[in-house]
């Protein structure tokens, strides 16, 4: 829960400093998680074009897993995965 | 010296936005507030403003325009009525919440149905929760002195909030009246020039607004339009005074008139105020202890104000134009609130009136009065209705 009061605000909620949504962890939001079987991955990177939330990590021209700090868990990089390397997972299940 | 003229409330209140040349006058045409934007339309076209004028789709686009190029930094100004503002109803509560200082002219008509052009505040009425401040004039005089005030009220940067400038439609709107302007450079020296608050095109600080603000962050946005309300009740009372300084003419949140010795009293908005006053001097010349009240502002609703006036009286009266089908009107409600904060409140009715444009006669205010003074009367009474 955050802890700035009313007053303490920006008059209406305006953002007044550019880029602070890196701050905002959309990521508690998801309730599937992605994860990847990187022995069927190809690396061609569909996965990372599709994301709409720029939370498929990229090293090297290799697909190196995702950045839960910010995945919504929307599932459209596992719809799109040609190699069908992707799978959603319910979040709090082992 | 500025020297009276006769013109109706719309074409007064086109002139003090002439004055002001506001940025942005973005609208669209509804009766009866068309005359505003009409005559604002040949000021813009015969360059005598270089305002940038929008003919919008809709009232829906055109509050829409407003709030944007309030955003961007522009000192703006629309008008609406009836249907108009019900069409803006979706931006009227984005425009409060993005503390955009807008000046709407509302030219108080009925809302459908069954349709009908004339006047009521339904339309104020409705809107009366939405964050925009709201203040109601009397006649030609008043729609022009308040939108005056209105900028200075609604830009001031404890407030920056959205205002309407209400005027009876019809009644003040078209009705040809005596009154005087101020010279335009004393009306520009007195609202100012305009000072935006992070503008959207000052691109060396960026600004986002109107952004999204999940349950962590909603109600402490929202609580802000109570505190700025607040701040509002002490601006408008500043500004009103400064303003009366300047040309005499003195107004109030809420005005009383003989109510100091009076034990009944008549509380009313809008162009019925003044033919309360004509019934209580009427009633006084028989002896009777009457008094009227007139709200000015009513939102933020002068709560203190109110009370000080009731206190000690026998009966109220509190004339709504406007309904709450299932309960008492607007008015009434905030009335009887004040009055809940006195140790023997006053016995207060409900008197609906006027609606869809029908007139209210003196004779019917006289009964009115006579009904409290008896103590007969509903808690909720419709004036005039043929049951």
């Amino acid at each position: 829960m955050a802890d700035e009061g009313s007053s303490s605000l920006p008059l209406g909620g305006m953002i007044i400093e550019p880029g602070n949504s890196r701050r905002y962890r959309t990521g508690e939001w998801r309730s599937q998680r992605p994860e990847v079987d990187k022995e069927k991955c190809t690396n061609c990177l569909t996965c990372w074009i599709y994301c709409p939330d720029n939370s498929v990590l990229v090293e090297n021209e290799k697909m190196m897993g995702f950045k839960y700090s910010h995945c919504k868990g929307c599932g459209i990089c596992a719809n799109q995965c040609p190699a069908k390397a992707i799978t959603m997972r319910e979040e709090g299940v082992e | 010296m500025s020297k009276p003229i006769a013109v109706n409330g719309d074409t007064a209140i086109a002139m003090a936005w002439k004055q002001i040349n506001p940025d942005v006058v973005a609208a669209y045409p509804i009766t009866p507030q068309t005359i505003i934007v009409e005559a604002y339309s040949d000021y813009v076209a015969d360059g005598l403003v270089d305002t940038e004028y929008i003919c919008a789709e809709s009232e829906h686009s055109a509050l829409s325009i407003c709030v944007g190029s309030s955003a961007a930094g522009a000192r703006v100004a629309t008008a609406t009525a009836s249907a108009g503002l019900a069409f803006m109803w979706e931006m009227l509560y984005v425009s409060a919440s993005m503390r955009t200082p807008i000046v709407m002219a509302v030219a108080n008509r009925t809302l459908s149905g069954p349709i009908n052009i004339h006047c009521d505040h339904s339309d104020a009425m409705g809107a009366r929760d939405s964050g925009w401040l709201q203040i109601f004039g009397e006649n030609v005089q008043e729609a022009y002195d308040n939108t005056l005030m209105a900028f200075r009220i609604a830009e001031n940067m404890k407030v920056r909030l959205p205002i309407m400038t209400c005027l009876d439609g019809f009644i003040i709107t078209h009705a040809l009246e005596r009154f005087e302007p101020l010279e335009d450079e004393k009306a520009k020296a007195f609202v100012g020039p305009y000072q935006p608050v992070r503008p959207l095109l000052d691109v060396k600080s960026p600004t986002t607004y109107g952004p999204i603000a999940m349950p962590e962050y909603y109600y402490e946005i929202k609580y802000q339009l109570v505190t700025a309300m607040a701040n509002a009740m002490d601006v408008a009372r500043q500004v009103m005074a400064e303003y009366g300084e300047l040309t005499g003419r003195r107004y109030d949140l809420v005005e009383g008139y003989r109510t100091e010795d009076a034990e009944y009293l008549m509380v009313a908005m809008g162009s019925t105020a003044g033919t309360v006053r004509f019934v209580v001097d009427q009633l006084r010349a028989e002896g009777k202890k009457v008094g009227a009240v007139k709200v000015r502002l009513f939102r933020p609703f002068p709560t203190e104000d109110l009370v000080a006036l009731l206190r000690g009286k026998k009966a109220v009266a509190v004339l709504d134009r406007a309904m709450s089908p299932g309960t008492g009107a607007p008015l009434y409600m905030d009335v009887v609130e004040a009055a809940s904060q006195i140790g023997s409140p006053p016995r207060i009715s409900n008197y609906i009136y006027g609606l869809g444009g029908r007139d209210i006669m003196p004779e019917q205010l006289s009964s009115v009065f006579g009904e409290i003074i008896e103590g007969r009367g509903e808690r909720v009474n419709y004036l005039g209705v043929r049951k």
